[in-house]
C-alpha cells in the first residue's frame, strides 16, 4: 500500500483570516493525501471560522485532496451535542470521531476515528470497524509493538502522528483563560496570543508542556521521521502532520522526501531544525520509553 | 423524605473494606493486585482469595462489592482483563466497572448476568455517550466524569435512562479522566495502561539546602522551603511557569470535597456518591465514610448536610467543589 501523508486539524485558535488562507494554501501547495478540518479542542472558537468553512472544503477537494471533517473531543453541553449530531447527520461529509457519543453518531456508514477516543487493543478496534470506522489515528502513547498488534489484526486503515505537539489531556477548565487569571466562561478568547500553544515551563525553567485553552500539549514536537520505514512494515500507511505556524508545506515536502527516499531521517532531522528554530523533537512513545524522549 | 444516596467507598486493602463496611458503607469498590485496574500501587489491591474473604464479610452486613477492572487492556493481551472479569462472575461481586469497550463488549457477551458500571476512565460526558454504552453493554450505572457542573448534571439526568455516580471526596483529576497522556509523557508510566499515574517510583526529592525540590522524572514539578511540608509531585497539581509566572497552572494541591452539594446533587437525579481514595489507610476510610453515612442520612431526611469535620485530613488543607461549581473552569 502506498504511504499517504495527512494534516490534523488546525488545534490551535488561529484568527480566522490566518485560518482560512493556511488551508488555502494547503490546497495549492502542500503535497499531502489528507486534510482534516474542523474543531477538535474548543467549541466557542468554532464560530469565528465556519463562515470559510465551505470555501476551504472545496478548495481543498478542488485540489484533489480527501477532506475529512474533525469533530469535538470534550462534548459537555446541549449546544455542542447539537452541533456535532448536525455534523455527524450530513451524508455528504467524511467525518472523523473524537468522542464515543460521535462513534455512536456515525456507526452504519464509513466514518474516521480521531486520537482522542481510547482504542487500545484489537477488541476494541474490531468493536469500531465493525460498525463502519474505516481509518483510524491511533493515541499517541501507543508504542511499536502496540501499533504492529493493531495493524496485523485490522481491515481499517491505521494512521499515527508523526509530527507536532502531542495531545496530552483535555478538561473542562481553561489553562490559557486560569493563566490569565480569567475563566472559561470569560475567556477573552487569550488563546489567540499562542498561536502555537502557551509555552509551560517548569519551575528551574525547563520547557515542558504547552498549553492550548482546554488542551494540554507536549513542549516538543513530535517527529517520527525517522520511524517512518518501520511503522510501514508494522502495517502502518497513513502518517499525520499537525499544523502549526511553521512552514506545513515544507514540513510535508520533508516527509513526502523521506518516504519517497530522498532524504535520509539524518537530512530530514536538519531541514526540520532549519524551518522551526531551536525546538525539541520526541519519538519516545513509539520506543515505549517515555513520550518526552527523543530516541 | 427523599431517596438515600449510595455511598460507594474506596478499599485498597482488606482493612480498608473492613473499614469502609463498618463505618456504613452501601458498596466498596477494589481492584485486583495487577494492572487491570486505575490504582495499581504497591502494596495495595486484593488477591482472589482476600476478595473472596472480603465479599463474605461485606456481604454479611448487606454492603455490595464493586470489582475495577477500568484500565485498557494491552493489545496482544487481553488474557488479565478477561480473566478478571470471568474471576468476578465466578466468585459473585455485586459489578464489574469498566471502561474499555472491547472489554465490555466481551462482559456483556460472556457474563450478561454480571452488572456492570461504566468507570469514570470512559469520560462519557454527554447522553450520546452514555446511551451508547447503555444500548450497546447494557450498562446499569455511569461514573460520572469530573467535568460537569451541577446543572449539567441535572440536565445530563434528564437525556439519559441509566444510575449516575459521582465523585464526592478525594483526590481531584483535572483532566478528563482517561484521555490524560501527562504522566507517560514524563514517565513512561500511564495511567490507561498501567493503572499509574505519577507513579512512586519515578518520584525523587532533592534536599538543595535552601529548598526541597519534588520530581517526576526529570521534571521538576514544585519546589518548598525548608520547613515547608513537601507534597507528593502529582504532574497536574505543580507549580508551573507560563507568561513568565509561576503558578499552579493546573490545579492547586487541593482535594475535592463536595459535601455541601449533596443536597443538589441528589435533587439533580445522581444515585451514587463516590469517594476516593483506595490508597488510603484504614483510620482515613473510616473517618470519611462515617462522615459522609451522616451527610447522606440527613440529606434523606430533609436536612442540612451537617460539618463533617474532615478539614484536617484534606491534602494541603484546602478543598474545592471542582467542575460541580461552573467558575472552577
Amino acid at each position: 500500500m502506498n504511504a499517504k501523508l495527512t494534516l490534523g486539524p488546525v488545534l490551535f485558535n488561529w484568527k480566522p483570516d490566518r485560518w482560512r488562507d493556511f488551508y488555502y494554501r494547503i490546497a495549492d501547495e502542500a503535497d499531502v493525501d489528507t486534510v482534516y478540518v474542523g474543531e477538535a479542542v474548543c467549541s466557542k472558537r468554532a464560530p469565528f471560522y465556519a463562515p470559510h468553512m465551505v470555501d476551504v472544503i472545496e478548495r481543498l477537494q478542488g485540489a484533489g485532496k480527501e477532506v475529512i471533517v474533525s469533530t469535538l473531543a470534550l462534548i459537555m453541553n446541549g449546544r455542542e451535542m447539537n452541533e456535532l449530531r448536525d455534523t455527524a447527520g450530513d451524508a455528504d461529509l467524511m467525518v472523523e470521531a473524537n468522542d464515543v457519543s460521535a462513534c455512536a453518531l456515525l456507526a452504519g456508514r464509513p466514518h474516521a476515528i480521531g486520537p482522542y477516543v481510547n482504542i487500545y487493543n484489537e477488541g476494541t478496534l474490531k468493536y469500531f470497524t465493525e460498525r463502519g470506522a474505516t481509518r483510524v489515528c491511533l493515541p499517541v502513547e501507543l508504542n511499536r509493538t502496540a501499533l504492529a498488534a493493531l495493524a496485523a489484526d485490522t481491515t481499517a486503515e491505521l494512521e499515527v502522528q508523526v509530527f507536532g505537539r502531542l495531545p496530552l489531556a483535555i478538561s473542562a477548565r481553561c489553562y490559557h483563560a486560569r493563566a490569565h487569571m480569567l475563566h472559561k466562561d470569560n475567556c477573552q478568547f487569550v488563546c489567540e496570543q499562542d498561536p502555537d500553544g502557551l509555552e509551560v515551563d517548569t519551575l528551574d525553567h525547563e520547557p515542558f508542556l504547552a498549553v492550548n485553552g482546554v488542551q494540554t500539549m507536549s513542549y516538543s514536537y513530535q517527529n517520527l521521521s525517522a520511524e517512518l520505514a518501520e511503522l510501514q512494515n508494522l502495517g502502518i500507511h497513513h502518517f499525520r502532520l499537525s499544523p502549526h505556524t511553521v512552514d506545513m508545506v515544507a514540513v510535508a515536502e520533508v516527509y513526502r522526501h523521506i518516504l519517497d527516499r530522498a532524504l535520509t531521517s539524518d537530512e530530514a532531522d536538519e531541514k526540520l531544525t532549519a524551518l522551526m528554530g531551536d525546538v525539541a523533537f520526541s519519538n519516545g512513545y513509539f520506543h515505549g520509553a517515555k513520550g518526552v524522549d527523543f530516541v | 423524605m427523599s431517596k438515600v444516596l449510595e455511598l460507594v467507598c474506596p478499599a485498597g486493602t482488606p482493612a480498608s473494606l473492613h473499614a469502609a463496611v463498618e463505618n456504613g458503607a452501601d458498596a466498596v469498590y477494589l481492584g485486583f493486585r495487577d494492572e487491570t485496574n486505575a490504582r495499581n500501587f504497591p502494596g495495595l489491591n486484593f488477591s482472589r482469595n482476600e476478595l473472596e474473604q472480603g465479599l463474605d464479610f461485606a456481604h454479611a452486613q448487606d454492603c455490595q462489592v464493586f470489582l475495577a477492572v477500568n484500565t485498557f487492556p494491552e493489545t496482544g493481551n487481553p488474557g488479565p482483563w478477561r480473566k478478571a472479569v470471568d474471576d468476578a462472575a465466578a466468585l459473585g461481586v455485586d459489578c464489574v466497572i469498566l471502561a474499555d469497550i472491547g472489554l465490555l463488549d466481551y462482559a456483556a457477551t460472556h457474563h450478561p448476568a454480571l452488572r456492570r458500571h461504566l468507570s469514570v476512565q470512559a469520560s462519557a460526558s454527554n447522553p450520546d455517550s452514555i446511551n451508547f454504552y447503555v444500548d450497546a453493554f447494557d450498562v446499569k450505572r455511569v461514573v460520572l466524569p469530573r467535568v460537569l457542573s451541577v446543572p449539567e448534571i441535572k440536565t445530563l439526568n434528564a437525556h439519559i435512562n441509566v444510575e449516575t455516580e459521582v465523585f464526592v471526596f478525594g483526590g481531584l483529576c483535572v483532566m478528563a479522566e482517561g484521555r490524560c497522556q501527562l504522566s507517560s509523557y514524563a514517565t513512561g508510566q500511564s495511567p490507561n495502561i498501567n493503572g499509574v499515574c505519577s507513579p512512586a517510583s519515578h518520584v525523587r526529592y532533592e534536599d538543595e539546602g535552601d529548598r526541597m525540590v519534588s520530581k517526576l522524572g526529570d521534571f521538576t514539578i514544585n519546589a518548598f522551603a525548608p520547613n515547608e511540608a513537601a507534597g507528593y509531585p502529582t504532574l497536574c497539581k505543580g507549580r508551573f511557569v507560563a507568561d513568565g509566572k509561576a503558578s499552579y497552572l493546573f490545579e492547586e494541591p487541593t482535594s475535592l470535597n463536595a459535601a455541601s452539594m449533596l443536597p443538589e446533587l441528589s435533587a439533580a437525579g445522581v444515585t451514587a456518591l463516590k469517594i476516593e481514595g483506595r490508597q488510603r489507610g484504614r483510620a482515613y476510610v473510616a473517618q470519611v465514610v462515617a462522615a459522609f453515612r451522616r451527610a447522606a442520612d440527613a440529606v434523606a431526611a430533609g436536612e442540612t448536610p451537617p460539618a463533617l469535620g474532615l478539614e484536617a485530613i484534606t491534602e494541603g488543607q484546602a478543598k474545592t467543589s471542582g467542575a460541580y461549581d461552573k467558575t472552577w473552569r
